[in-house]
């Protein structure tokens, strides 16, 4: 970690900004752009150094590039530089999405775009589907975890709560059935 | 006030959505029910055009939902409302990062996040397809069960299943490319 003069930080912004514009799609998608730029190109982090960073962003909250970014930023500048990282990674997403919402909203009366936007949703569908089931592989690994997910599941269609009580009541029973599995060994988390 | 109240939604979002982009979804869906800024159709929608476009997709749905609520200004609140505490947290896990990744109610928590986090987008994605494959106005003026479902968005999705889970050439193609040529059924098929 060192301070970071202007010009550097400047070329954090635009590695980042150059990140944002070329990942397509979620998190993982960002991970060979990453490699490329951050590791290879400016050598400002190892590639181990990378993967523990992606590892955690995936389980702390919020957007995995956005955890990524200022992970990576902040070993390059300290918490300037995790700020300046992650506003470059926002970045391109801010203008396009602004312009595009713009355009999108003048022409949404119009009965073709409508009609392309319904089928547009259909394929949404089939996307969510398929992201779930890549989620379910990595989440739903026991029979404790099925629970936490049929339990989750059926609250969340059947009733109004907000899903921050499931977020914190499923980080509680994942901790109380951690300690259940293996209540005195320091150091081992559940497989 | 509407900003400040805009700013602590997608704090709330940003602080709570763990794993990637597609978490932020069922908070998203939360928002519209509770506040009426946006409908859940208008989500769906959103969600497409997030998908197809450059930029991590949770940083873009928070471009997108603060973009239709209050313009150009709302757009940047609810993004930087989004990563705050990405930042905030990620600075924080930086200082203590080998004990973080060892730490046994660290794991365990995040166990029984995952299963949680799948239940949550399952559940949105129910209210996708409630939308885009059923037609309930429809259903209540006629009465007839033949008229719930909207056949023809049921048989596109099926063939988008197929094409994006088992057929080989196809499968691995970007979902941008099965966005697009819904897109292009929907006006032809008029969906």
């Amino acid at each position: 970690m060192q301070k970071l003069n202007g010009k550097e930080l400047g070329s954090l912004f635009l590695t980042f900004a150059k990140v944002g514009v070329m990942t397509f799609g979620g998190g993982y998608a960002m991970l060979p752009i990453l490699q490329r730029e951050v590791v290879e190109n400016k050598g400002w982090v190892s590639n181990e150094e990378l993967a523990d960073y992606f590892a955690i962003g995936q389980c702390t909250p919020g957007v995995i590039a956005v955890n990524t970014a200022t992970f990576i930023g902040q070993k390059r500048g300290g918490v300037i530089g995790g700020i300046v990282a992650t506003l470059g990674v926002v970045f391109p997403s801010l203008i396009i999405i602004m312009l595009l919402a713009g355009i999108i909203t003048s022409f949404s009366h119009l009965t073709w775009m409508q009609h392309a936007f319904g089928g547009i949703r259909v394929c949404v569908c089939v996307l969510i589907f398929n992201a779930v089931l890549k989620l379910w592989k990595g989440a739903v690994k026991d029979i404790w975890a099925l629970l936490i997910f049929l339990g989750v599941f059926a609250a969340s269609v059947l009733t109004d709560l907000s899903p921050v009580i499931y977020v914190l009541l499923a980080g509680t029973a994942g901790i109380v059935i951690g300690l259940l599995k293996n209540p005195m060994k320091k150091g081992a988390g559940p497989s | 006030m509407i900003y400040l109240n805009l700013f602590y939604e997608f704090f709330k979002t940003g602080l709570f959505a763990v794993g990637g982009g597609l978490a932020t979804l069922p908070f998203l869906y939360d928002m519209a029910d509770r506040t009426g800024w946006f409908s859940s159709s208008q989500l769906a929608d959103m969600l497409a055009v997030s998908e197809s476009t450059p930029g991590p997709i949770g940083v873009n749905m928070a471009t997108y939902v603060g973009f239709t609520i209050r313009g150009i200004p709302g757009a940047l609140v609810a993004t930087l409302g989004l990563v705050t505490p990405s930042v905030i947290v990620i600075l924080i896990v930086a200082a203590f990062l080998k004990s973080f990744r060892d730490n046994r109610f660290v794991n365990a928590g995040f166990y029984g996040l995952r299963p949680a986090s799948t239940a949550m987008v399952a559940s949105a994605g129910i209210s996708v397809v409630a939308l885009a494959l059923l037609q309930v106005d429809q259903f209540h003026a006629t009465g007839a069960l033949a008229d719930l479902i909207n056949w023809k968005g049921v048989a596109l999705a099926a063939v988008l299943l197929v094409l994006t889970r088992w057929v080989k050439p196809t499968k691995g193609l970007h979902p941008i490319l099965f966005i697009l040529a819904s897109a292009v059924v929907g006006v032809v098929f008029q969906f």
